[in-house]
């Protein structure tokens, strides 16, 4: 197909795609209306739990089973990118040669760094009662630790994030969140249902039951997860070369389907 | 309040997801593509945001807020909407994976080109 064509043949479909699209929102409930039915009782809900965070009670315990579906996904994209970007038979890693780093932004680097992986450890450990948890908290932690390579250098990243207890630390965390589920069935109710431990005082770290729980879980396993994958990608950037030249592996039928 | 702000923001959700099909369709690189497939995935960020929102709301959170006090959004879309930028941050990482490996093996990252087959 010319790109002629296909141009006519996407515009056709996306006027017809743009139509339908239009159709349903005019149809749509009005732009902040007051009926938010699933949004009162999701509310209410959670207060009856004493989780101050209701976007939390949400995604820990109302729809506790689906986030084990997204943790899953998470879980996947990990271990596939781990695959896709494992240094192959016809690469070799070349140790990177530390480049210089002016001044201030080594010691900003430097002095943010604590601040920014205390700030996430907090955003993970206050989800159920601040706006935050362990989706976000461990997105903050494990991007402060990558300040490091900015202010220092990639050796002294690698240092600090030895890959194997990270990985090891995504799995944990992940059966972490399974054994809390199967720590309700245990205690005779359903598979994730917050009944495992008290509710607590509302607003204060010991509230919302299995919530802390389960966000802290979540955050380990986003925390390692994203070592992981910034590793995977920096290690193709910054370490692995070609053996030969690009166009030689490329031409070779021996290098092909490796 | 005026008829076409009751549906202004869903109509940028719909722009926005068609801004992307746009550029997937005529992408002439993957790691475009993959941009492009993240602009759409951001429609629906917009899309459950929008439907959320309630009138003079605040965020949904009883930390500083006495219950029943404020209205607040709707906290269901809201932690929809965080599932989908936590699983579209991953997949697009996967799919960028397989952008580097078909780089690597076939020396170049435009779809028109993609044509042969290789083990």
């Amino acid at each position: 197909m010319s790109p002629r064509t296909r141009l006519w043949l996407v515009a056709v479909g996306g006027a017809g795609l743009a139509a339908l699209l239009v159709a349903a929102c005019l149809d749509l409930p009005r732009f902040g209306g007051d009926r938010h039915p699933y949004g009162d009782r999701a509310v209410e809900a959670s207060l009856s739990r004493h989780t101050a965070n209701t976007v939390a009670s949400v995604t820990f315990d109302q729809r506790a089973f689906d986030t084990l579906g997204e943790m899953s996904i998470l879980f996947a994209a990990v271990l596939g990118c781990v695959v896709l970007l494992r240094q192959t038979r016809d690469e070799h890693r070349a140790r990177p040669e530390p480049a210089a780093v002016s001044r201030p932004v080594r010691r900003y680097a430097l002095l943010v760094l604590p601040v920014a992986l205390l700030t996430g450890l907090y955003v993970v450990a206050h989800g159920q009662v601040s706006p935050g948890g362990g989706f976000q908290g461990g997105v903050v932690a494990a991007t402060a630790l990558h300040l490091l390579y900015l202010g220092a250098d990639y050796r002294a990243l690698e240092r600090v994030r030895p890959l194997v207890p990270y990985e090891t630390g995504d799995a944990l965390a992940a059966s972490a969140y399974l054994v809390t589920g199967l720590a309700a069935l245990l205690g005779g109710s359903a598979f994730l249902a917050n009944t495992l431990l008290p509710y607590g005082t509302f607003n204060t770290l010991a509230s919302a039951g299995t919530v802390p729980l389960l966000n802290a879980a979540i955050g380990m396993e986003v925390a390692c997860a994203v070592v992981v994958l910034l590793a995977g990608f920096l290690d193709q950037a910054v370490e692995i070369v070609d053996e030969g030249e690009n166009a030689q592996a490329h031409d070779d039928p021996d290098q092909r389907g490796k | 309040m005026s008829e076409p702000t009751h549906v202004l923001p869903y109509l940028v959700a719909a722009w926005v997801f068609l801004a992307g099909c746009y550029g997937l369709a005529t992408s002439r690189d993957l790691v475009h593509a993959v941009g492009c497939l993240s602009v759409c995935q951001a429609a629906t960020y917009v899309l459950l945001l929008a439907v959320g929102y309630r009138d003079g709301a605040t965020a949904p959170v009883f930390s500083d807020l006495a219950p029943g006090s404020r209205p607040v959004v709707d906290p269901v879309v809201q932690a929809l909407a965080l599932t989908d930028v936590v699983v579209g941050a991953t997949v697009t990482a996967l799919l960028l994976a397989l952008v580097v490996q078909v780089a690597k093996r076939h020396g170049t990252v435009d779809p028109d080109e993609l044509s042969e087959l290789r083990g």
